[in-house]
């Protein structure tokens, strides 16, 4: 128990680092990126061919791959995104669709259909662990990712709250126009968290082909984990995306537990049920707290009954 | 020297005209009041010279410098700052943050965060709250603060007064006389006895166009209110 427990934490780093670009996107730049599971294929792919082909060691294609993809991201947010976002509400999400069609085809088109590993590239370190007490193992390589998750994400949450770009960023985020008035040039500050999203992505994708495998279809289901767990943490928290991140590798984790087909459906689960309880929620607000929420369901009822 | 010249501008929402052909030179130094009715084209006109709303004709030009094309976030660092109709601080952010990003972005020059506290006693105990928890005036006093920092040469200020008690805006038109002569501003006021004791200059807009030009002293009442209404006057002194 105590041991899927941890492996569950630690899982949620990785899903913490894939749901936090998602999150940035929506959160500043007010778009929803349906090709965010597949861009985070392609830094797998990417990191891949630097290790595989060019014989790069894992770091080295780690570091390359990272500053790729946020040139990427950044290029895609002034060339395609931008233009999307002007035609209104469903051009973008139009767009991030072919978008994610022509990712995924293309990365068939020249990686293959294979399933591919960066396991095999980082000798023991895939399956050596540490032994704590009671005779529980604990894998080095899903701490390593964890530990990175959490530096990754401290970063960008001081360079959100702490930095003249991250207060513009967090300007931007609520008030574009009056961000604007305050100097800030929203655009500017949209291409970089675009690239910063993607650069996330990227390194989710290397998280990935590091612990199992990647096919260049890998992604649809990566963005569905993204959604959950930004909706378990909430939106525009990296805080909230790092506890929904741990959240859904825990309920993955003890879905496993039960049956090994159970483990994706516990997390859509859990998901739903934070999405229910948040629905309720807000009907709840609507109606004066839980407590006049309540007592007005009771009344109907009660109304229901002397109809009948 | 002219401050801000405009020229000829239109501006459009949609099919309609709500700015027509406004021509406008306003002096270094000088504070205009512009007044109107609600749909006169006040606010347009200042969203217009600010860059958040776009010239479909004519020119504004800074100092001499042609700023009609000029992004909204250039034109803060050109020498425009505005306090924004709505006030629309970041509310998440604290009072100190609003006023850090605009003077990250704005111009160098002696408003600082510190000079903005002196100038809005006010704002010093407020710096590390929330701008989403303060009132009315605060939040007033903290968007001005907040378009003072960015050390501009042209200050805009939209319904300054609107929905704030009268101790609130008696408070703030007294922060605000110590700025005068020092920068041009341009003040829309709905409250008309204060646009006149505050302004060296009054332009009355109705639907679009200016009805009316002058100093304070210089204009009646009944002139105000009949420019303000949009009501001309015949040759004969009866109304058209």
């Amino acid at each position: 128990m105590l041991e899927s427990l941890i492996q569950g934490i630690l899982l949620g780093g990785y899903y913490a680092v894939l749901a936090a670009g998602l999150s940035l996107m929506f959160g500043v730049v007010r778009f929803i990126n349906l090709a965010h599971g597949d861009m985070a294929v392609l830094g797998a792919m990417g990191a891949l061919w630097l290790v595989q082909t060019m014989g790069f060691g894992v770091p080295a294609a780690i570091a390359l791959t990272l500053p790729a993809m946020a040139a990427l991201g950044w290029l895609m947010q002034r060339l395609i995104f931008e233009r999307a976002l002007a035609g209104g509400f469903l051009i973008p999400i139009l767009t991030t669709i072919g978008l994610a069609a022509a990712l995924q085809n293309g990365m068939f088109a020249v990686f293959g259909s294979d399933t591919k590993s960066l396991g095999a590239h980082i000798g023991a370190l895939s399956w050596s662990s540490w032994q704590l007490p009671g005779n529980i193992f604990i894998g080095k390589l899903p701490v390593y990712m964890f530990v990175t998750a959490i530096v990754v994400l401290g970063v960008l949450h001081l360079l959100l709250t702490r930095t003249p770009f991250g207060r513009a960023v967090r300007a931007t985020s609520t008030d574009a126009e009056a961000a604007a008035l305050c100097g800030v040039d929203a655009r500017r500050v949209h291409r970089w968290a675009a690239a910063i999203a993607v650069a996330l992505a990227g390194l989710a994708g290397i998280f990935l082909a590091l612990r199992a495998q990647v096919t260049p279809f890998s992604g649809p289901m990566m963005l569905i984990f993204a959604f959950e767990a930004v909706v378990i943490g909430g939106i525009g928290s990296l805080r909230g995306t790092l506890i929904g991140g741990i959240a859904l590798g825990v309920a993955q984790t003890f879905g496993g537990m039960i049956s090994p087909q159970f483990s994706i459906l516990a997390g859509h689960c859990l998901f739903l049920g934070v999405l229910a309880f948040r629905l309720m929620r807000v009907a709840a607000n609507d109606r004066g707290g839980w407590r006049s929420a309540i007592v007005a369901v009771f009344l109907h009822r009660d109304r229901l009954r002397r109809k009948a | 020297m002219s401050a801000l010249k405009i020229s000829d501008m239109v501006g459009r929402h949609g099919l309609l005209q709500a700015v027509k052909g406004l021509s406008l030179d306003i002096p270094e130094g000088e504070t205009l009041a512009v007044i109107g009715a609600n749909g006169a084209g006040k606010t347009t006109m200042m969203r217009m010279i600010a860059g958040l709303h776009p010239v479909a004709e004519g020119e504004i030009a800074l100092a001499g410098t042609p700023i009609t094309q000029m992004p909204a976030h250039a034109r803060l660092k050109a020498g425009i700052a505005m306090s924004p109709e709505g006030r629309r601080l970041f509310e998440d952010m604290s009072v100190r943050e609003n006023l850090m990003i605009a003077a990250e972005n704005g111009r160098r020059g002696d408003w600082t965060l510190a000079s903005v506290c002196d100038a809005f006693g006010q704002i010093t105990p407020l710096l590390d709250r929330a701008a989403g928890g303060l009132s009315g005036g605060q939040r007033q006093a903290v968007a001005i603060g907040r378009a003072l920092v960015a050390n501009p040469s042209v200050l805009l200020l939209d319904e300054v007064s609107l929905g704030l008690s009268p101790a609130a805006v008696e408070g703030l038109y007294q922060s605000l006389e110590g700025l005068k002569g020092h920068l041009t501003m341009i003040v829309v006021e709905q409250d008309l006895t204060r646009a006149m004791a505050f302004a060296d200059r009054i332009i009355c807009l109705a639907e679009g166009i200016i009805e009316l030009d002058g100093k304070p002293q210089d204009l009646t009442r009944q002139q105000i209110t009949d420019a303000y209404f949009g009501i001309h006057k015949t040759p004969e002194g009866g109304h058209a």
